[in-house]
């Protein structure tokens, strides 16, 4: 990256004017898709067909009165959502947009920066991009945003490991750490060979490397703190979490983190897994569409397609218990991630033509094995046993008896019971027609027996 | 070691230097604000401020990859799981600084200093004449910064690499050994939640609230019975019922009206 200073702060503006609009496009596109989903308008008042919504939202919060709480730790409360946005922008800044193009005469690629291991640099800024949410849980000296700041700190720390471990793959696979070069080695396609017929699949990771694909996309949602492992801005537990003391200009910014970070996460797995600006098919259809400005939209077209997958998996899902979404990560993600990527190492030695041909079959065979083993051994729930005959204990579950009568409808009565006479004056005089119910309440049932 | 420090000040580029005079006072007034910081929270924030400082030194120096890692090990998870228990003490917790043990801190000093110089002093011996390769990546004749720790890890390494890991992993097996307590009287399932709930004596629905009255909606207030008798289990047995007078039951007068 050679660019003029001119070009290197254009670069940096338009990055940051790009997030900030999809931004609002986001939260316009999640409201209007999730309202149709569920059978409603949405949004639909401010500019066509609603677009300004999200920006007349964010204008009326940045008006709103600044609350701090007396017993916060100012300095902390105000530097974490800096802390927050700052990691969400800077993330976006070795994503490639494009392939070289000619600006004003001079050859420069579609990205800000890029260096030997930039896709660390994303994984850095997620990691401390958590101070901020961590810190404004602390700072705000409340219980709710105690809770759902600890909730953040231990599901963040945890969905990393899964998603470093899916990253990871794909390092082993490219043998590359710079987005602009896994985005190129994903460009050429991968010839198989199956039984004397020639296929070229596309190169991209997601045919090759389809676990690690599926592990990054489920724990980029939890490592986004987005429904459905919301849990640490769980609005029906914990108020609004970690952001229940903030106010104004300061909410606002932890959901601008929270946004730019689902578009950050999302275009780093189309660099990583879905050939990041390539065009979605074959370059022999159109030999221009991999040139110039064009892969601006492939790029963006696949980033909107992420952003539909988040809005529908929050339209669709509950939100999970928070021991099961922890026993997701760490005894579901965690060892497939580690197994896959021992069965990748080992068929990866094992295909590599210069070994002998028995240390091949050794190799990938022995990745076979583990892999039929895990399948075998894998600990199953204990499954559930019909009891011999119907549970009879103390009480059991409650079923109504065997020869249940039905009491008479009152309604039906015909001669209605004379007024209780101690019933008081507020109480209408008329007859009461719950009268003959009152004396089998189910708190009486005891004394009845 | 002044041969070593002269020969960097003429090998750093204007940008390096320009970080370093930047970073370096930040990276020192975090670790003093680590020592003097009153707060756990805070010692340990100022502690990641160093790091972080650190990790840009190590990128400066073109290991960008030990910078990062470091920014993701270190400042991202351990620090994180250093607030992640500081967090749990409460906000107010802060350190006395009444002194248990006397001529404590005087001793903590001169201890203090003088590890200081039992470190440089080692230091200076160690990388006094020295001299400075142009980019390690070369020095090692690997391809790239990576390759070349990967290298160093896998090989010359090995032994002590699998030896810390080892270690390390007997140490987290020990804590979690160590913080498992059994849980006292077994898991209790639905079935045995719903027996407790439905068993005789018991009403299994919630308790009734409080009356709410045009009168009154005070917790207070016990709610009746469609008969008008009072449902004892709406009154609290630590809230006295309170029984409004007569004065008070009576519809108040609205303003204008007499």
């Amino acid at each position: 990256m050679n660019d003029p200073i001119w070009l290197m702060l254009v670069k940096g503006v338009l990055v940051f004017v790009v997030l900030v609009l999809l931004v609002l496009f986001t939260i316009w596109f999640e409201r209007r898709v999730v309202a149709i989903m569920q059978v409603r308008p949405g949004p639909n008042r401010n500019g066509p067909f609603g677009l300004l919504q999200s920006l007349a939202d964010g204008l009326k919060l940045a008006f709103k009165e600044d609350v701090m709480p007396r017993t916060a730790d100012r300095v902390v409360f105000i530097a974490a959502p800096v802390i927050a946005v700052a990691c969400a922008f800077t993330a976006f800044a070795v994503i490639p947009f494009g392939p070289e193009v000619n600006v004003f005469g001079i050859e420069t690629e579609l990205q800000l920066t890029d260096f030997e291991v930039s896709v660390l640099l994303i994984l850095a800024c997620s990691a401390v991009g958590v101070y901020g949410i961590v810190l404004a849980g602390w700072s705000s000296g409340s219980t709710y945003s105690l809770l759902g700041a600890l909730r953040a700190a231990a599901q963040v720390i945890s969905y990393e490991i899964a998603l470093g471990l899916a990253v990871l793959t794909v390092f082993f696979q490219s043998q590359l750490m710079s987005t602009g070069a896994i985005v190129e080695a994903q460009a050429q396609g991968l010839p198989l060979n199956f039984g004397g017929a020639e296929i070229t699949l596309p190169g991209w990771y997601l045919i090759i490397l389809a676990p690690s694909f599926v592990i990054f996309v489920i724990s980029m949602v939890g490592e986004t703190n987005r429904a459905p492992f919301d849990l640490p801005e769980a609005e029906s537990e914990l108020v609004a979490g970690f952001a229940t003391e903030y106010s104004s200009l300061k909410y606002a910014s932890f959901f601008l983190a929270e946004y730019v970070n689902m578009v950050t996460m999302s275009a780093l797995c189309v660099t990583l897994f879905l050939g990041g600006w390539a065009a979605p098919f074959p370059s022999s259809w159109w030999p221009g569409a991999n040139e110039g400005f064009m892969p601006l939209v492939w790029f963006f077209g696949k980033v909107l397609a992420f952003l539909f997958f988040y809005v529908w998996l929050r339209g669709t899902l509950p939100r999970l218990r928070y021991d099961q979404f922890m026993r997701l990560g760490w005894k579901v993600l965690v060892p497939v991630s580690l197994v896959w990527l021992m069965v990748l190492a080992a068929m990866n030695i094992g295909l590599d033509t210069e070994n002998e041909l028995p240390t091949r079959i050794a190799f990938a065979g022995g990745a076979a094995i583990v892999v039929m083993a895990l399948i075998f051994f894998w600990p199953n729930r204990k499954q559930y046993e019909e009891p011999a005959e119907p549970d009879t204990g103390l009480g059991g579950f409650p079923v109504p008896p065997m020869d249940l009568a039905v009491p008479p409808n009152p309604r039906a009565l015909k001669e209605l019971e004379p007024a209780n006479t101690s019933a008081p004056q507020m109480l209408d005089s008329q007859a009461s027609p719950r009268g003959p119910i009152n004396g089998s309440r189910p708190t009486d049932k005891g004394e009845e027996e | 070691m002044i041969d070593l420090a002269q020969t960097v000040a003429q090998n750093a580029s204007a940008g390096e230097s320009v970080f370093f005079w930047i970073l370096a006072p930040i990276a020192l007034g975090g670790a003093m604000g680590l020592v003097l910081a009153r707060s756990a929270i805070h010692a340990a924030l100022m502690l990641a401020i160093t790091m972080m400082c650190l990790a840009v030194f190590y990128i400066m120096q073109a290991a960008p990859f030990l910078g990062f890692v470091q920014i993701m090990v270190y400042t991202g998870a351990i620090m994180m799981l250093f607030l992640f228990v500081l967090m749990l003490f409460g906000r107010d917790s802060k350190d006395s600084m009444f002194e248990t043990l006397r001529g404590q801190r005087l001793l903590a000093v001169c201890l203090g200093i003088g590890l200081a110089a039992l470190l440089a002093s080692g230091l200076a011996r160690a990388v006094s004449g020295m001299t400075i390769a142009a980019d390690p990546r070369w020095a090692t004749g690997a391809q790239s910064n990576v390759e070349a720790i990967a290298e160093a890890l896998f090989t010359t390494y090995l032994f002590p690499f699998e030896v810390v890991s080892g270690v390390l992993t007997v140490a987290a097996v020990g804590a979690l050994m160590f913080a498992h307590v059994a849980k006292k009287g077994g898991h209790r399932g639905q079935k045995e939640h719903s027996r407790e709930r439905f068993a005789s004596g018991v009403y299994p629905g919630p308790k009734p609230g409080p009356g709410v009255f045009a009168t009154s909606d005070s917790t207070a207030t016990p709610a009746l019975r469609p008969d008008g008798s009072i449902e004892p289990a709406s009154l609290s047995a630590y809230v006295p019922p309170r029984q409004l007078t007569a004065a008070e039951s009576a519809p108040k007068h609205t303003e204008g009206r007499e």
